[in-house]
């Protein structure tokens, strides 16, 4: 199973005649760690939602190893080993942070084997030590509710980490986070990195920096550049467009 | 530890609760009983007061089979009732058939409205009503078939929320329409009355009322077990997940539509139940079963009692309908401005219901 690539070519996505992606071409080598960057509205979000089957593309390639992702549906895809993290934390209130887990571990998902699934002794050790990882060991027993913002987004990551999916999709992972908020999330990411491929999108370009990894430029819904960020950072048209201004 | 000082308020709450529960069922389960007594005795429960608390505990099965699909995977089913009165009319069906020669027009096999109505034959759907297995069988795969359908049509469409709730109550009215014609072959506008026997015991003695309203208590537990077992196994989790982010759900990999499906069916089976066992205790079932207020009437049961708690579900039931009894004698004209008042002040003042003022007191 492992050492799939991740493969977008020509991916146009039209919503009302606004081209929210046009002619996109991306590939996420097995393992490697990638950021996505541009201005507000170049496709990020959509990029991802073609991705993961929220959004059918209009035109276009999207696969994953020999998967067609265009003829999947979300729970397919995410069952194939495409995980996702929202850019707003979404993860369930009126569970327990260690039902939250739970539910995302991995395991039969119809409605009969979860009517007679019981937790065994190795999937509970993986729950606690996804909130060991987390920092969210203390909470085990809180509804995931009253958690902190930081900590709804750590929470959604052990989800992440619960379904161990072979490519991670993260949506802008710190914002809205204290810097040392940052640094944990940074920090988890890059354990998370190891074992799987990544695509970050992000805003903040140290975050970005922070990550070292190969970074893409979208704008208007197409690959501008793509590099090491002190390549993208000097190519003349992103500072046009976005870097600059 | 921490969790365990949190937990204890809630957990004398659950202890009460469930002595509460075990209380009331010893009690109704007395009333027949009790019924015996000479009308003298102070401890006589009157006659009334069996059968009417008979209806009760089935539009309790009713509310627990609601606040499945509502309360726990957050499907607000505006037209319940009408699986309610499709398991009743399963249910009279078989009843009619009972019937047999003692008709009026002392048909042999057709019942009376038939005869009225000129038909020869049986219709090929009432073939096999004659047998009880096959009738009961009915009451659940019915309602059940009905939910497959609509829920697999609306759940696979992605429809939720108000318009999911629109389409309901549409099902409902367009059922009503249609048993209202007499070409239906179910009674038209006068449904089924005049049931003669159950399983060889004549309908109108002491001794049936007493069996039937065992048998909806019996039922009622049985419910709202497998309810409670549903509810806290992962499944139970799945389900609320879905209600409170069910996008979410679908990255995680689960089919939002299959699980949904599940729990509506199974919702669908129980209200159907829940009408089989009302039928025989009021003797009667016409198209008047169908109509959306029923539906909602039992979607304000819920509300009332606190969606999302099993017991508050049958709670809301039994407390609202004491109401209705007691104020459509007292205040007859009152009974509607109540209950529209009941759903405002509740969805207002008491999200969770009852049990949520409960709650608010345990701590």
């Amino acid at each position: 199973m492992k050492g799939r690539r991740l493969y977008l070519d020509g991916v146009s996505v039209v919503f009302d005649g606004f081209r929210a992606l046009n002619n996109l071409a991306l590939v996420v080598e097995p393992g490697e760690m990638r950021a996505v960057i541009g201005p507000n509205g170049a496709g990020k979000t959509t990029m991802m939602d073609v991705i993961t089957g929220k959004t059918r593309p209009t035109a276009g390639v999207a696969s994953f190893g020999d998967a067609d992702l265009t003829r999947m549906d979300e729970a397919a895809i995410a069952n194939l080993g495409i995980g996702r993290k929202f850019q707003k934390p979404t993860v369930f209130d009126a569970l327990t942070v260690f039902e939250n887990l739970e539910l995302a571990l991995k395991a039969p998902r119809g409605p009969i084997a979860c009517l007679r699934w019981i937790l065994s002794g190795e999937g509970r050790a993986r729950v606690e030590e996804v909130m060991e990882e987390t920092g969210l060991a203390d909470r085990a027993q809180d509804p995931a509710g009253i958690l902190s913002h930081g900590q709804r987004q750590w929470l959604e990551i052990g989800m992440l980490m619960m379904q161990d999916p072979e490519l991670l999709l993260v949506d802008e992972p710190v914002a809205g986070m204290t810097d040392a908020e940052t640094e944990h999330t940074a920090a988890l990411l890059a354990r998370i990195a190891g074992k799987h491929s990544v695509v970050v999108v992000e805003h903040d370009l140290e975050f970005v920096r922070a990550l070292g990894c190969r970074v893409t430029v979208l704008h208007e819904g197409s690959v501008l550049s793509e590099g090491s960020i002190d390549h993208v950072q000097n190519d003349p048209r992103v500072v046009e467009v976005y870097l600059g201004r | 530890m921490s969790a365990t000082t949190l937990d204890a308020a809630p957990s004398r709450l659950r202890l009460g609760l469930r002595a509460g529960m075990i209380g009331a069922v010893c009690l109704l389960a007395a009333f027949p009983v009790l019924n015996q007594l000479p009308e003298t005795h102070a401890l006589h429960v009157s006659d009334f007061l069996v059968s009417v608390s008979g209806k009760w505990i089935c539009y309790a099965i009713l509310a627990l089979s609601l606040d499945l699909a509502w309360g726990y995977a957050g499907i607000l089913s505006l037209g319940h009732g009408a699986f309610f009165a499709l398991g009743g009319y399963a249910m009279g069906m078989h009843l009619m058939r009972l019937i047999g020669p003692r008709g009026v027009y002392g048909h042999p096999v057709l019942p009376d409205f038939m005869v009225f109505l000129g038909y020869r034959e049986l219709p090929w759907y009432w073939l096999g009503f004659d047998s009880f297995a096959f009738a009961m069988l009915m009451v659940l795969l019915v309602p059940g078939m009905l939910a497959l359908v609509l829920g697999w049509l609306c759940f696979r469409s992605r429809i939720t929320g108000v318009y999911l709730s629109i389409i309901t109550q549409a099902m409902t009215y367009a059922l009503m329409l249609a048993f209202f014609r007499n070409d239906m072959g179910f009674g038209g506008n006068n449904g089924f009355t005049d049931f003669k026997e159950l399983l060889g015991m004549p309908l109108n003695t002491g001794a049936a009322r007493a069996t039937l309203f065992y048998a909806s208590l019996v039922s009622l537990v049985v419910c709202y077990l497998l309810c409670r077992w549903m509810t806290a196994t992962k499944y139970g989790r799945v389900l609320t997940a879905i209600r409170d982010a069910e996008s979410r759900v679908r990255f995680l990999g689960y089919d939002v539509t299959r699980h949904k499906l599940f729990a509506f069916v199974a919702s669908a089976m129980m209200a159907g139940l829940a009408g089989a066992l009302y039928v025989p205790q009021v003797g009667i079932i016409n198209p008047g079963e169908f109509s959306p207020g029923n539906s909602i009437e039992a979607v304000v049961w819920v509300a009332v009692g606190g969606r999302g708690t099993l017991v508050g579900a049958v709670l809301g039931a039994f407390s609202v309908n004491g109401l209705k009894t007691w104020l459509t004698s007292a205040a007859p004209d009152l009974w509607l401005f109540v209950l529209g008042g009941l759903f405002v002040a509740v969805t207002l003042f008491l999200p969770k219901g009852l049990i949520g003022l409960l709650q608010g007191r345990g701590k």
